[in-house]
C-alpha cells in the first residue's frame, strides 16, 4: 500500500506546501451472547484515505472511502479548496514542523491469534460464560462479549514520510444482573468492556476466566443483600479498574492542550489547567507520578507514531505531584509553547487528528495491598466503574462503582452496594495518601473516549496500582 | 452534491438490492441498511478556523438469516456500482461461510411486510468555500467557537421480501458558543436544510444579548435544594438520557429501566408530564432495521401514567408482546415532551427566587432503579431573586431523581416548545432532535 500511496501522491496536481495521505483499513468482529443465546455476530470493515493539504499555513482535509485514484485526487482537490478558503481565517499558521518526515513501522504483540478459536467455539465460550454467571434464578440477565479489531494504517507525505502500523486489539466483557423486588444490582468483570488490550485470545481465554465468571455471578447476588454505602467523608481506596476512569477523566482530559487552547469549549469543554501551570502546578501529592506511555506491551493504546507521524515515547506528565507537560500534538505545542507528547490521533480515516490520550498510567508506589488496607482505620474500598460525570472544566466529578467493601481497623469487612463518591480534581489528587506497589498494578482500557468536532471515539489504555485518598465524600443510592 | 450525483448513489444502492435478491437461495433472507453522507466540517475557535475539510462516506450492513441463524457484514458504500457490487458479493460469500457455524437464535426475527417509502429533500446550503467568511464575518468581535456541519445524509433499507426505503436529505447545523473573557458562555444552535443568513444574524444577535447578561461576576451558590427553571435545552438533556435504560421494553424486562418502579406502581410522575414519539415533522426516517415503519405518533407517558414502552420486534418475540416499530436499541428517535401553560413572559415571575439553568452537561445515572440522575449546569445559568436576574452562577452539580423533578416537584411546563437538534457526529452525522418545553421544578437538588 505504501508504494501505491506514494505513486498516488506523485500524481496529485496540487500547488501545496505539504500533502499527506493516511490510508486506513480496519476489520472488527463483534460477538456477544445474552442469557446463553446469540445476541450479536458480525464483521465490520471500514477503509478509506484521509488527504491533508497544507496551503498558506492552513491545513485542509478531504477524506474518501473509495481507494480509486480519481476519488483520492478529488478528495485532495477538495482539501486544497478547503485550505484556501480558510487560510485568511486560520487560527495560527501551521508550518512543516507540524508534519515532520518520519519513516518506521509498529506491530502489535500477539500470542494467540484471533482465529485460534473457530466462530462456533467463540460462541460456545460466550454461552458457557452466561451459564456460569447465572448462579441463581435471581440473576435476571447475563451477557458476554468479545470484540476483535485488526487495523492497518499507512502514512506517506510529500516530505518523505513512510509509516506502516498494524494494531491487533481485543476487548472482552461479561456481566450478571441480579434482581430481588426493587433491588437491582449489576456486576461485571472490572467494569463495562474494561478488558481491552493489544494482543490476541490470550487476553480472553485466561487461566482465571472460569473462577472469575463464578465470582462475578456470586457478587451480583451478594450485592442484593449488601448494606448501602454509608454517607460520610472518609478514606477512599480505589482499585485499578476504577482508577482507569479516575485517571482518564480527572487527569487525561484536563491535560489535553487543545482543551486548554479552547478548541473543545463548544463540545467536551475546556480545562481548569492554564498554560502557565505547566512546570509549576502542584496537581497532586508527591506520591503522584503520571506517565504518557505508548511503549507498554499489550496496553490498549500503544503505538509507534501518532497520526501526524510524530514518533511516540514515554514521558512524565506529572512527576512527584508537579505538572510537567501536556497532552498536545506538534501543532498544539507550537500554539501553546508548552511541551507535549506524540498524541495527535484520529479515530479513523474519516476524521482529522486531534490531541488525545493514549496510554496514561499512574506509576506504582511501595505498598502491598495488605499493607495499604492495613494502615486505614476506616474507609471504603471500591471496584469497577458504574457511572461517571464531570464538569466541562474537569473540576467537579461524581463517579460510582459496582462493588465496595467497608474498611474497618485495617481490614476489609462488609460488602457495600451503590458506592458513589464525589470530589474536586486538584483537592482529590492532593489527598492521594497511599499508592500500591507493582504487585497491585493492573492495566485496562476502553474504546469509548469521545471528543472532538466532528465527534471521534477512540481507544485509550490506563494502568494503575491500587490507590488511597484521604477525606473523600462517599455515599449510596436511593432517591 | 448535484441531483445527478445523488441519483447515482440511489442507483448504486438499488442495483445492490437487485443483485442480492437475485443471488439469494430460497432458505435465505437478508436485510440491507445504508448509512451514507457527503459532509463538510468546519471547526472554529476564537472566531478563526481551527480545522476544515470534507468527508465522503457510506456503510452498508448486510445481515443474512438462515435456519434461525444470523450474522452481518458491514462494508463501504462508495456509489461506484462495480466496486459496491463486488464488495456486496464478497460480504454475502463470507456470511454464507459463517452463518452455518453459529448457534441458533430462537428469537431471530425475519423481515416481513410490504412497506416501501421514498423521501428526498434537496436543500440550499452554503457553498463550501463560503463557509469561513460567511460565518466568521458576523462574529469577528466575539470569542466564538463551534462547528458547522453540512451536506447530504442518506439512510436506506431493503430486504429479501421486497421492502425498500430511501431517505435522503441535505442538512446543515451550526453549533456554537460565545465566551466572555472570564469564561462564561452562551450556547446557540441553528439547523435545517435552507441556509438563511438573516436568521443566522438574528440568532447571533440574541446570543450577543445573552452574553451581555454574563458580564457580572458569578455568584457563588452553595449546595442545597433550589427552585429551578430548566430551559428547553436543559430539559432535552434529561429526555435524551431516557434512551439509555429508560423507555426500552427490553431494558425493563432485563432489570435495566428507570421506569420499572413506575410500571410496578411504586412511584408516580406528575400529571403534567406527557412524553411521546412524534414523527410528524419528518426530520428522521420512520423505518427501522427490519423495514418496519413506526406509527407517526406513539404516546409513551400520558399525564404521568406509563402508556407504552418502545418495543422492537425482537423484544416482542422474546417476551410475547406486540412490537410498535421501535429500533432494535429501543431508543427515542423523535421525542416530544408536551407543553404546559406557563408563558415565556411569566417564567422569571413564576420562578421568583432560584436558579435559571440554560443547559445541562454530562448526564449519567447515579442510581438508575430509583431514577436518580447526576450532571452539571452549563452555559448561561443565573441566580434569580424576586423575579429578576441577579447574577450568573458558577457551574453546579445536580443529583436528583426524575421521580422528584418530573413527579411531585414539577411546578410548571412552558406553553412553548423548542426544537433542540441532534448535532452529534460520532461515526456519522445524526438526524432529528428533541421537541421540548422549559420547566420549573421545586427543590432541585445540587450537591457540589
Amino acid at each position: 500500500m505504501i508504494t501505491e500511496l506514494t505513486h498516488l501522491l506523485s500524481t496529485l496536481d496540487i500547488s501545496a506546501e505539504w500533502v499527506g495521505l493516511r490510508a486506513t483499513r480496519e476489520m472488527s468482529t463483534a460477538r456477544s451472547s445474552r442469557d446463553g443465546r446469540p445476541e450479536t455476530n458480525g464483521t465490520s470493515t471500514t477503509q478509506g484515505v484521509m488527504v491533508e493539504v497544507l496551503v498558506n499555513g492552513q491545513i485542509g482535509y478531504g477524506a474518501t472511502n473509495s481507494l480509486k485514484p480519481e476519488q483520492v485526487r478529488e478528495a485532495a482537490a477538495a482539501a486544497y479548496r478547503q485550505a484556501i478558503a480558510a487560510s485568511e481565517w486560520t487560527i495560527q499558521k501551521t508550518g512543516l514542523s507540524a508534519r515532520p518526515k518520519v519513516v518506521g513501522q509498529y506491530l502489535s504483540p500477539m500470542v494467540k491469534p484471533f482465529d485460534v478459536l473457530t466462530l462456533g467455539e467463540i460462541n460456545d465460550v460466550l454461552t458457557k460464560i452466561c451459564h456460569g454467571l447465572k448462579q441463581s434464578d435471581k440473576i435476571v440477565k447475563t451477557s458476554a462479549t468479545a470484540i476483535t479489531t485488526e487495523t492497518e494504517s499507512w502514512f506517506v507525505s510529500s516530505n518523505g514520510s513512510e509509516v506502516y502500523q498494524k494494531f491487533l486489539r481485543i476487548g472482552t466483557d461479561y456481566s450478571a444482573t441480579a434482581q430481588e423486588g426493587a433491588i437491582i444490582q449489576r456486576r461485571s468483570s472490572n467494569g463495562f468492556l474494561a478488558h481491552c488490550y493489544q494482543g490476541g485470545m490470550e487476553y480472553f481465554i485466561t487461566p482465571e476466566l472460569w473462577n472469575r465468571v463464578q465470582q462475578v455471578g456470586e457478587q451480583a447476588l451478594e450485592l442484593l443483600s449488601a448494606e448501602e454505602c454509608p454517607t460520610e467523608t472518609t478514606t477512599l481506596v480505589l482499585s485499578p479498574d476504577q482508577m482507569l476512569l479516575q485517571i482518564h477523566e480527572s487527569i487525561g482530559h484536563p491535560l489535553e492542550l487543545d482543551r486548554i487552547l479552547g478548541d473543545e469549549r463548544n463540545y467536551a469543554g475546556g480545562s481548569f489547567v492554564k498554560l502557565q501551570d505547566f512546570g509549576n502546578l502542584v496537581y497532586g501529592s508527591p506520591l503522584m507520578n503520571i506517565t504518557f506511555d505508548p511503549t507498554v506491551s499489550g496496553e490498549f493504546a500503544s503505538y509507534g507514531f501518532d497520526d501526524t507521524g510524530a514518533p511516540a515515547s514515554r514521558e512524565y506528565l506529572i512527576k512527584a505531584g508537579v505538572l510537567q507537560r501536556g497532552l498536545g500534538s506538534l501543532e498544539s505545542q507550537a500554539r501553546s509553547g508548552v511541551a507535549g507528547v506524540a498524541c495527535s490521533r484520529a479515530s479513523s480515516w474519516n476524521r482529522p487528528p486531534i490531541d488525545r490520550m493514549a496510554n496514561l498510567n499512574l506509576e506504582s508506589g511501595d505498598q502491598s495491598f495488605d499493607d495499604l488496607i492495613g494502615g486505614i482505620d476506616r474507609g471504603v474500598y471500591m471496584e469497577a466503574n458504574r457511572s461517571w460525570s464531570i464538569d466541562d472544566q474537569r473540576h467537579k466529578f461524581q463517579f460510582s462503582c459496582e462493588y465496595a467493601k467497608l474498611i474497618e481497623n485495617g481490614k476489609l469487612s462488609k460488602t457495600l452496594r451503590n458506592p458513589n463518591y464525589r470530589g474536586i480534581t486538584p483537592q482529590f489528587w492532593n489527598s492521594l495518601a497511599r499508592v500500591g506497589d507493582r504487585s497491585t498494578w493492573q492495566m485496562y482500557g476502553t474504546p469509548f473516549c469521545g471528543k472532538g468536532e466532528p465527534n471521534q471515539c477512540i481507544w485509550v489504555g490506563h494502568g494503575s496500582p491500587v490507590a488511597a485518598f484521604a477525606n473523600v465524600e462517599v455515599f449510596g443510592g436511593g432517591a | 452534491m448535484t441531483t445527478v450525483e445523488r441519483g447515482a448513489l440511489e442507483t448504486s444502492f438499488n442495483s445492490l438490492v437487485e443483485q442480492l435478491r437475485a443471488e439469494l437461495s430460497p432458505d435465505e433472507q437478508f436485510t440491507l441498511t445504508l448509512t451514507s453522507e457527503q459532509s463538510q466540517f468546519t471547526r472554529f475557535n476564537h472566531a478563526k478556523v481551527r480545522q476544515t475539510g470534507t468527508v465522503s462516506d457510506g456503510t452498508l450492513r448486510l445481515q443474512l438469516m438462515q435456519d434461525q441463524r444470523s450474522s452481518y457484514q458491514e462494508f463501504p458504500f462508495t456509489g461506484d456500482v462495480e466496486i459496491d457490487q463486488r464488495q456486496a458479493q464478497h460480504a454475502l460469500d463470507a456470511l454464507r461461510q459463517e452463518v452455518p457455524q453459529l448457534p441458533k437464535n430462537p428469537y431471530l426475527v425475519l423481515p416481513s411486510g410490504d412497506a416501501t417509502s421514498r423521501e428526498s429533500h434537496e436543500g440550499n446550503l452554503l457553498p463550501s468555500d463560503a463557509v469561513p467568511s460567511t460565518i466568521l464575518a458576523a462574529v469577528a468581535d466575539f470569542d466564538f467557537t463551534g462547528i458547522y456541519s453540512a451536506g447530504l445524509v442518506i439512510r436506506a433499507y431493503a430486504d429479501s421480501v421486497g421492502q425498500k426505503h430511501w431517505f435522503a436529505t441535505d442538512t446543515y447545523s451550526l453549533d456554537y458558543s460565545l465566551f466572555t473573557a472570564e469564561g462564561q458562555a452562551v450556547k446557540g444552535t441553528i439547523a435545517g436544510n435552507q441556509w438563511n443568513h438573516a436568521a443566522y444574524q438574528t440568532k447571533i444577535n440574541q446570543s450577543r444579548e445573552q452574553l451581555n447578561r454574563l458580564s457580572d461576576a458569578p455568584k457563588p451558590i452553595g449546595r442545597g435544594q433550589y427552585r429551578t427553571y430548566l430551559a428547553p435545552a436543559a430539559v432535552a438533556e434529561l429526555v435524551n438520557i431516557l434512551s439509555w435504560g429508560g423507555v426500552s421494553e427490553a431494558s425493563y424486562q432485563q432489570g435495566g429501566s428507570c421506569f420499572a418502579a413506575l410500571r410496578r406502581g411504586e412511584k408516580k410522575l406528575s400529571p403534567k408530564f406527557s412524553l411521546s414519539e412524534n414523527f410528524t415533522q419528518g426530520l428522521v426516517p420512520r423505518f427501522n432495521e427490519l423495514g418496519e415503519v413506526a406509527p407517526s405518533e406513539l404516546p409513551l407517558i400520558v399525564s404521568g401514567e406509563l402508556a407504552n414502552m418502545l418495543i422492537s420486534s425482537k423484544t416482542a418475540k422474546e417476551y410475547t408482546l406486540v412490537a410498535n416499530g421501535a429500533t432494535q436499541d429501543e431508543g427515542l428517535r423523535s421525542p416530544e415532551l408536551e407543553v404546559g401553560d406557563l408563558p415565556s413572559d411569566r417564567i422569571l415571575t413564576e420562578l421568583h427566587t432560584g436558579l435559571y439553568v440554560s443547559n445541562l452537561h454530562y448526564l449519567n445515572w447515579s442510581d438508575r432503579p430509583t431514577g436518580r440522575i447526576t450532571g452539571m449546569t452549563r452555559y448561561a445559568c443565573f441566580w434569580v431573586e424576586n423575579g429578576e436576574i441577579v447574577a450568573p452562577i458558577e457551574n453546579l452539580r445536580f443529583d436528583d431523581s426524575l421521580y422528584q423533578f418530573w413527579g411531585e416537584n414539577l411546578v410548571a411546563l412552558t406553553d412553548f416548545q423548542e426544537f433542540i437538534p441532534d448535532v452529534g457526529t460520532y461515526e456519522h452525522r445524526n438526524l432529528g432532535g428533541v421537541l421540548v418545553p422549559g420547566m420549573i421544578v421545586e427543590n432541585f437538588t445540587y450537591t457540589l
